[in-house]
């Protein structure tokens, strides 16, 4: 009796998940309009958007760039976070914590604030509207949640299994390869899905540093939606939409999505 | 002799003085990361906030406390901050409504369904910000789905403003931060237990009462975590203040942008955000206080 789930509140809380996913769900039949521009329901249906978007030259530019730009920092944020992960967790050493408040500290930081700090930066250092510009100023967005779910990995293996394989005779480097490397897998996933979606969906520190040259998809579309309302973008969404849920599933499948980001 | 001394494995927690260098290395990448992108652009932000500015991005060597000056004594600047608060506030009290009942369902949903509620929960957060407020303006616009249905049912003649104004910014506001909110929710909601409540039902409390007095009590840690998130978040939000607000929403965020983007006044944008921050800290320390009396 006590805690159990009565019909009025299944209702309610169905509600709120149509309301938190309604922006998401809408944009699926408003991509299939032929209309020039945004009516509800539209008048008349096809896939005149789809062909738009694919030859929206700005928009495929910048779908390269924003690929580009977030496999080179999902790739450097796991060189620079994972071993600084590991130094952290495994050597006692002074300002340990400090080491670790510092990397962080970029997640409590504003975008919008942070955004101008690296605008003011980059001016000077001549990296706006760069590619280098825009991986450096991503992967202070990355790093800090690579080193969490990194710390929360590393913390998860008890050394006593790398002792016995030092202890058998493997060297620290067959031990890395052997022991350390398989058991930290499921979080090298998730830090890498997770920075390859953050930076893919970087839009507010990008928008200060890209320049005409180079912009990314983001900032693209925010572009776009600022300046035009045709139903495009719904399209340009649900291709976006498809492409995050298959790497959601895909996650889910292998390691469990709760598991690996749940617990960070 | 040498089969009596064997040295002990190495541990895997060397101390450091042992391997400083290797510590080094590994934290080099990182820490040059962290200078490049955080530290130094901080510090120059804090630096230009007290530069004496002439227009056009020109940035003299005068130091100066006029930006601040300008700050306090310009109307807007506290039209601004009042918005920028007020949206705050009623966001967060607006979502909480909204994800404590999602967060108290996971809690009590079989193990089975609790772990696709979840995912479908956080989901949203992987979902890009400017798509999310894309589907609010044609679920909100003058010919969107909500003023659609409204007016095929002839329930009212002509469309309500639900975009470019507050309103319109405020629900889209929700939205995003809801899963937020569940999350920090769910993590506060290990304290509850059903035997609490089964004991005060034999002891004759209602389901009201219960409500107000075990459970709401206990989850009160996640309560105040969520707030402090949603309220941080709401005041330094951009993307959906810009899009849905459509330029007639005047908030500290969009100020900065404007400033820094399209007046090029960098040493006012600086300042402006220096005044965010502190509005940061202030909501940080007064979460302290909060949870000190929780615990």
């Amino acid at each position: 009796m006590i805690g159990r789930l009565t019909f009025p509140f299944k209702a309610l809380v169905a509600c709120l998940y149509l309301f938190l996913l309604a922006p998401i769900l809408i944009v699926l039949p408003l991509s299939f309009s032929n209309d020039s521009f945004l009516t509800f329901p539209p008048q008349s249906w096809g896939l005149r958007w789809y062909a738009a978007m694919f030859s929206h030259r700005g928009l495929i530019d910048a779908l390269w760039v924003s690929l580009g730009v977030a496999t080179t920092v999902t790739i450097l944020g796991l060189i620079a976070g994972v071993p600084a992960a590991f130094a952290i967790r495994r050597y006692q050493f002074i300002g340990r914590d400090l080491v670790l408040n510092i990397f962080t500290a970029p997640l409590l930081l504003p975008s919008i604030v942070l955004g101008l700090a690296i605008l003011l930066v980059f001016v000077q250092a001549r990296l706006l509207g760069t590619y280098t510009g825009l991986v450096i100023a991503h992967l202070i967005v990355t790093t800090p949640y690579v080193i969490r779910i990194m710390l929360t990995a590393f913390s998860t293996l008890p050394p006593s299994v790398e002792e016995a394989a030092t202890m058998l005779g493997a060297s620290p480097f067959t031990v890395f390869r052997r022991i350390t490397l398989p058991l930290m897998m499921p979080g090298f996933v998730a830090s890498a899905a997770l920075s390859f979606l953050l930076s893919f969906d970087e839009v507010v520190i990008s928008l200060f540093i890209t320049g005409p040259r180079m912009r990314t998809l983001p900032v693209e579309i925010f572009d776009y939606v600022e300046s035009q309302t045709d139903p495009m973008t719904a399209a340009v969404s649900v291709v976006l939409v498809a492409a995050t849920l298959l790497i959601i599933f895909l996650i889910e499948r292998t390691l469990g999505l709760s598991k690996t980001i749940g617990k960070s | 002799m040498v089969a009596i001394t064997a040295t002990a494995p190495p541990s895997p927690y060397p101390r450091i003085g042992k391997f400083p260098f290797v510590l080094i290395l590994l934290l080099v990448p990182m820490a040059a990361i962290n200078l490049v992108a955080f530290i130094l652009p901080v510090a120059r932000l804090a630096m230009i906030s007290f530069i004496e500015s002439r227009s056009g991005g020109v940035l003299t060597e005068n130091y100066t406390l006029a930006n601040y000056i300008d700050f306090f004594t310009d109307k807007f600047s506290f039209e601004l901050i009042a918005n920028s608060l007020l949206l705050g506030f009623v966001v967060t009290l607006a979502t909480l409504f909204c994800a404590y009942p999602i967060a108290l369902f996971l809690h009590r949903v079989s193990p089975k369904w609790r772990n696709l509620l979840f995912v479908i929960t956080v989901s949203p957060l992987l979902v890009s910000s400017v798509v999310r407020t894309y589907g609010w303006m044609v679920l909100l616009g003058d010919q969107g789905v909500v003023n659609g249905v409204l007016m095929s049912t002839g329930i009212i003649q002509t469309p309500i403003r639900l975009v470019n104004n507050s309103l319109g910014v405020y629900i889209g506001m929700v939205e995003v931060l809801i899963p937020y909110m569940a999350l920090s929710l769910i993590s506060g909601f290990g304290r509850l237990d059903v035997a609490l409540e089964e004991a005060a039902a034999s002891l004759g409390a209602n389901s009201w009462t219960r409500f107000r007095r075990i459970i709401v009590p206990l989850t009160m840690p996640g309560v105040a975590l969520g707030c402090l998130l949603c309220f941080v978040l709401a005041i330094s939000s951009f993307i959906t203040p810009k899009l849905l607000g459509g330029g007639r929403v005047f908030l500290l965020a969009t100020e900065i942008f404007d400033q820094a983007v399209i007046q090029l006044e960098w040493p006012s944008a600086a300042a402006t955000s220096v005044i965010v921050l502190i509005i940061f800290g202030l909501a940080l320390a007064l979460y302290s206080r909060v949870v000190k009396r929780f615990d």
